[in-house]
């Protein structure tokens, strides 16, 4: 997986590219742990994202719970495929998902 | 003109650590190009080897690394993967599905992954035999 980072003040935008998986999940567990730093508006871009598994869902789950205390968190470009996985888990009701 | 592919069945044993994950994942999509198998279903098979794959090399073996048997049979329009284990005996078809209705707050994370093997693969069981683990999902495409 890849992770493109770009940062303006307090707005960070994160995009992942390739499987947030288990062998990936702990590379953006990274970011969230560390650089949420003085973040008020978070935004995870999905476009090249082809799927999550629940280790991916674990590291969202603790990305989200950080930004309630500090800001906002969004994802966006999420395709059909993930979006189901979010309907299935309940995800779509703690995540905030920007609609295509 | 109505064609058939004959049943083909793979196996390949692999040491039950969560860090061989892209070697299994790599294992599935060879057999799965054999057949054709749409992307679409593809992904949400190999969410589903991954959930039962991390599960055995989390959990079956507290004591050491142990070995994880995993056996892909393709056949016409469908796809059944069989992850076999030495380790504890563990069903997890009786543990119970997450209350996906809490807030971020409340949520805990476990339960998760078997909740979207259920949700996705057409079938999905557990039996316990000879000493082993067998949990087999299949997929109709």
């Amino acid at each position: 997986m890849n992770i493109l980072r770009n940062r303006e003040d307090g707005k960070f935008t994160v995009a992942l590219e390739g499987r947030l998986d288990t062998t990936t999940a702990p590379e953006f567990e990274k970011v969230v742990a560390g650089e949420l730093g003085g973040v008020t508006d978070f935004v995870i871009d999905f476009e090249k994202l082809e799927y999550v598994s629940s280790a991916g869902l674990r590291v969202l789950l603790m990305a989200q719970k950080s930004m309630n205390k500090q800001g906002t968190m969004v994802i966006r470009n999420v395709n059909d495929d993930i979006m189901e996985v979010f309907e299935m888990t309940g995800f779509s009701g703690v995540l905030t998902i920007e609609e295509n | 003109m109505f064609s058939f592919k004959a049943m083909e069945k793979t196996t390949k044993i692999f040491d039950a650590k969560p860090d061989m994950l892209d070697k299994v994942i790599a294992f599935a999509e060879e057999e799965m190009s054999k057949i054709d198998v749409p992307l679409k279903d593809q992904m949400k098979i190999n969410v589903s080897l991954e959930e039962l794959f991390v599960n055995v090399a989390h959990y079956a073996y507290p004591d050491g690394v142990g070995t994880a048997e995993i056996t892909i049979t393709t056949e016409d329009r469908k796809i059944t993967i069989e992850i076999k284990d030495s380790g504890i005996p563990f069903n997890p078809l009786l543990a119970a599905d997450p209350d996906i209705s809490l807030s971020a707050e409340d949520r805990g994370i476990g339960g998760l992954g078997i909740l979207m093997v259920k949700k996705t693969m057409d079938e999905f069981t557990y039996r316990y035999e000879n000493s082993f683990n067998i949990n087999t999902i299949s997929k109709l495409f």
